[in-house]
C-alpha cells in the first residue's frame, strides 16, 4: 500500500547570529546551512497496518509525514501509495487519506463543529444519507453527540480535538496520518482517543501512522514501530522487538532488611533510585543471572523483582546515544 | 451538476454564517471606508468653483459611487493567506479534494451579504441629508456598472491572491499588497477621478489596472463618458495576466510550501 525508497528531505535554514552588527551583516549578506531533515528512509506498509512513527523532537517524523501525505514536495527518493504519488495531489488520492494533526484546526472557529462537518461533506461529496449516518456513528465512538452544535469556541481542548477527528474521518479515509493526535489532552481524552482509533482501524481496515510522545499511544495501538533519528530509519519491526534490541537492561527492585547506601548498591549495577532500604537498580542483561545471585547471597533481601524498563526509557535510551543500530 | 450546486449552497450558506458573527466588525469596516466621503467635500467645494470638467453635483455622485464601488470590492485574502501559511493552518485544506481559494471566495461573497443592510441603511441617510446627490443610474448603465463591479471584484481579488502566493517564499507577502496599495490609492481615481489627472498621466494609468478597480464602475454607476469597450477589455486582459500569473506562481510555491507551523 505504502512503498517509500530513498526518501530525503533538505532544508536550507539562514544563519542569524544575534546582536547589531550580526543583524546588518544577516541583512545585507544571508548566510544559509543545509538541515538534512530525512535521509533515503526505505519501508513499506501494508493495508491495516497501525504504525507508530517514534522519534525525538527535530528527527524527522512529521517532516516524512508531510511528505507521504504530498503536503511538500520531496528532495529525493520517491513515495508510493497506492498507486499515487501524494505531491500530484490528485483528487482520487485525497479522497482516501487524512492527516490529523495536533491541534492544527480545520474547523470554524465561531460556528457549530456541525457547520465545518457539512462544508466537508460537501468538499468529499457525501450524499445526505451518508452524511447522517457516518455523523451518527462517529459522534457515538467518541461521545459527542449534544457538543456537536455548540460553537468550536465553546468547547474543551478534548471536545476540539474530537471534533477534529470527525472533520478528518467524515470522508472515511482508508489511511490515516496522525501527528501527535492526543497532545494535550487529558487522561480520560487520551484514552478516549485512543479507544477511537482502534476501534475505527478494526471496522474500516484502515491503515494507519500515528506519531506521538506519549508512549502509551504506541504501546496501546501500535504492533509496529518505526524509529527515526536525525532524519534516518533506525529501527523497523514490532515493538517487542524494539525491546529485546534496544534494551539490554532490566530493571531490578530491591527491598532490603536495613537502610542501605548508594556506593554498595552500585556494585551491583546502576542505582536508579533509593529510598532507606527500597532500590531500584538498573543492570545489564547478560549479568542479570550473576548479579541476582550476588544480591541474594550478600544482601538481607526480603523482595526482589526483574522487569523491562519503561518503553519511555528504552526509547529514550535510543535517542540518547544515537547509537543505534 | 446537482452536486456542485449543493456544494455552492452549502459554502455560502456556512460562510454567511460565519460573516454574521463578525456583523459589528462589518459594521466598522465599512465606516473605515468612509475615505471617499471626505474626499468628496474637498472635490465638490473646488468644483463649485468651476475649475474642472466635472460639476459640483458630479463630483459629489463620483464619490459616492466610489464608495459604493469599494464597498462592493473589499478584498482581504492576502492577509488571511498569510495568515494560514504562517501558522500552518494551510495544511488541511491542501489535503481536501478542492482548491482552498474557494473558502475564499465563498468568505468574500458572504461578507458582501453580510455588509448589505449596513450599506443600504448608511446610504439611505447620506441621501436624507444630501438629496441633491441622489441619482438612480439608468437601466442600461446600471448593468454596464454592475458587470464592471463585478469584474472589479475578481480582479481585485486576483491581484491580492497573486500577491498572497509570494507567501510561499517570502511569508511577509502583505508588504508587496501594502506597496501596491499606494499605487492604487493615485491611480485608481480613488482621490481623485481620472478627469483631472494631466492628459498623459492619465492615457499611462488607463493601461493599468488601477482605474479598473475604482474609476471606471464608479463612472459608469455616475453616467459619465466611458470607453465601454474599451476599458472591459483591458480589464478583461488584466484578469487573464493575473489569473495566469496566479496559476503559475501557486504551482510553484507549493513545490517551495514546508508546512511551516505544522
Amino acid at each position: 500500500m505504502i512503498e517509500v525508497k530513498g526518501l530525503s528531505k533538505h532544508f536550507n535554514v539562514p544563519i542569524k547570529v544575534s546582536g547589531l552588527s550580526a543583524t546588518i551583516k544577516h541583512f545585507f549578506n544571508r548566510q544559509y546551512r543545509r538541515v538534512d531533515a530525512v535521509k533515503a528512509l526505505d519501508f513499506s506498509i501494508k493495508e491495516g497496518e497501525f504504525v507508530g512513527f517514534l522519534g525525538a523532537n527535530g528527527a524527522g517524523k512529521t517532516t516524512t509525514l508531510k511528505m507521504l501525505t504530498g503536503l511538500i514536495h520531496p528532495s529525493g527518493g520517491s513515495v508510493n501509495i497506492n498507486g499515487h504519488t501524494p505531491f500530484d495531489r490528485k483528487k482520487e488520492f485525497l479522497q482516501d487519506i487524512t492527516l490529523v494533526m495536533g491541534q492544527k484546526q480545520q474547523l470554524i472557529w465561531d460556528l457549530p463543529a456541525m457547520d465545518s462537518l457539512r462544508i466537508n461533506a460537501a468538499v468529499y461529496e457525501i450524499s445526505k444519507g451518508d452524511f447522517d449516518e457516518r455523523i451518527e456513528e462517529l459522534a457515538s465512538m467518541l461521545e459527542l453527540k449534544d457538543k456537536l452544535t455548540s460553537p468550536v469556541r465553546k468547547l474543551s481542548l478534548g471536545e476540539r480535538m474530537k471534533a477534529e477527528f470527525m472533520a478528518a474521518l467524515l470522508h472515511r479515509p482508508r489511511l490515516l496520518f496522525l501527528d501527535e493526535p492526543t497532545l494535550g489532552l487529558d487522561i480520560n481524552a487520551q484514552s478516549a482517543v485512543r479507544r477511537f482509533l482502534k476501534d475505527y482501524n478494526t471496522r474500516h481496515n484502515a491503515t494507519v501512522i500515528l506519531t506521538s510522545h506519549y508512549m502509551a499511544d504506541i504501546t496501546t495501538l501500535c504492533e509496529r514501530v518505526l524509529i527515526i533519528h536525525e532524519g534516518g530509519l533506525v529501527h523497523d519491526g514490532v515493538l517487542s522487538e524494539l525491546i529485546e534490541n534496544f534494551a539490554p537492561f532490566r530493571q531490578v527492585k530491591v527491598e532490603l532488611g536495613s537502610d542501605v547506601d548508594k556506593e554498595t548498591l552500585s556494585k551491583y549495577g546502576e542505582v536508579e533510585s533509593l529510598n532507606g532500604a527500597e532500590a531500584r537498580l538498573t543492570v545489564r542483561r547478560d549479568e542479570l543471572t550473576e548479579v541476582v545471585s550476588k544480591l541474594l547471597s550478600e544482601q538481607n533481601v526480603l523482595d526482589l523483582t526483574v522487569t523491562d524498563p519503561p518503553i519511555e526509557e528504552i526509547i529514550g535510551r535510543v535517542f540518547q546515544k544515537g547509537s543505534v543500530s | 451538476m446537482t452536486m456542485l450546486v449543493h456544494k455552492i449552497r452549502t459554502f455560502l450558506s456556512v460562510y454567511y454564517a460565519h460573516m454574521l458573527e463578525y456583523r459589528a466588525e462589518i459594521v466598522f469596516w465599512m465606516l473605515a471606508g468612509l475615505f471617499p466621503f471626505i474626499l468628496m467635500g474637498v472635490w465638490m467645494e473646488a468644483g463649485a468653483k468651476g475649475q474642472f470638467a466635472l460639476s459640483a453635483v458630479d463630483l459629489g455622485r463620483y464619490f459616492v459611487a466610489v464608495f459604493i464601488v469599494r464597498q462592493m470590492s473589499v478584498v482581504w485574502v492576502i492577509w488571511e493567506f498569510e495568515r494560514q501559511v504562517v501558522e500552518g493552518r494551510l495544511s488541511p485544506f491542501l489535503l481536501q479534494p478542492i482548491d482552498p481559494v474557494w473558502r475564499h471566495v465563498a468568505g468574500h461573497l458572504c461578507e458582501r451579504l453580510a455588509r448589505a443592510p449596513f450599506f443600504v441603511a448608511l446610504l439611505t441617510a447620506f441621501f436624507l441629508f444630501q438629496p441633491d446627490l441622489f441619482w438612480l443610474p439608468s437601466f442600461q448603465n446600471g448593468i454596464a456598472a454592475l458587470a464592471a463591479m463585478v469584474c472589479a471584484f475578481v480582479l481585485r481579488f486576483l491581484i491580492q491572491y497573486t500577491f498572497a502566493m509570494l507567501c510561499f517564499w517570502t511569508e511577509r507577502a502583505s508588504a508587496v499588497q501594502e506597496f501596491w496599495f499606494l499605487l492604487y490609492l493615485f491611480l485608481s481615481g480613488l482621490i481623485a477621478p481620472l478627469d483631472v489627472f494631466p492628459e498623459e498621466m492619465r492615457d499611462f494609468a488607463l493601461w493599468t489596472p488601477f482605474p479598473y478597480l475604482v474609476n471606471f464602475p464608479a463612472r459608469l454607476l455616475v453616467g459619465l463618458e466611458t470607453d465601454l469597450l474599451r476599458s472591459f477589455m483591458i480589464l478583461g486582459a488584466w484578469m487573464v495576466v493575473f489569473f495566469v500569473l496566479n496559476r503559475l506562481l501557486w504551482r510553484l510555491g507549493l513545490r517551495q510550501y514546508s508546512g511551516m507551523g505544522a
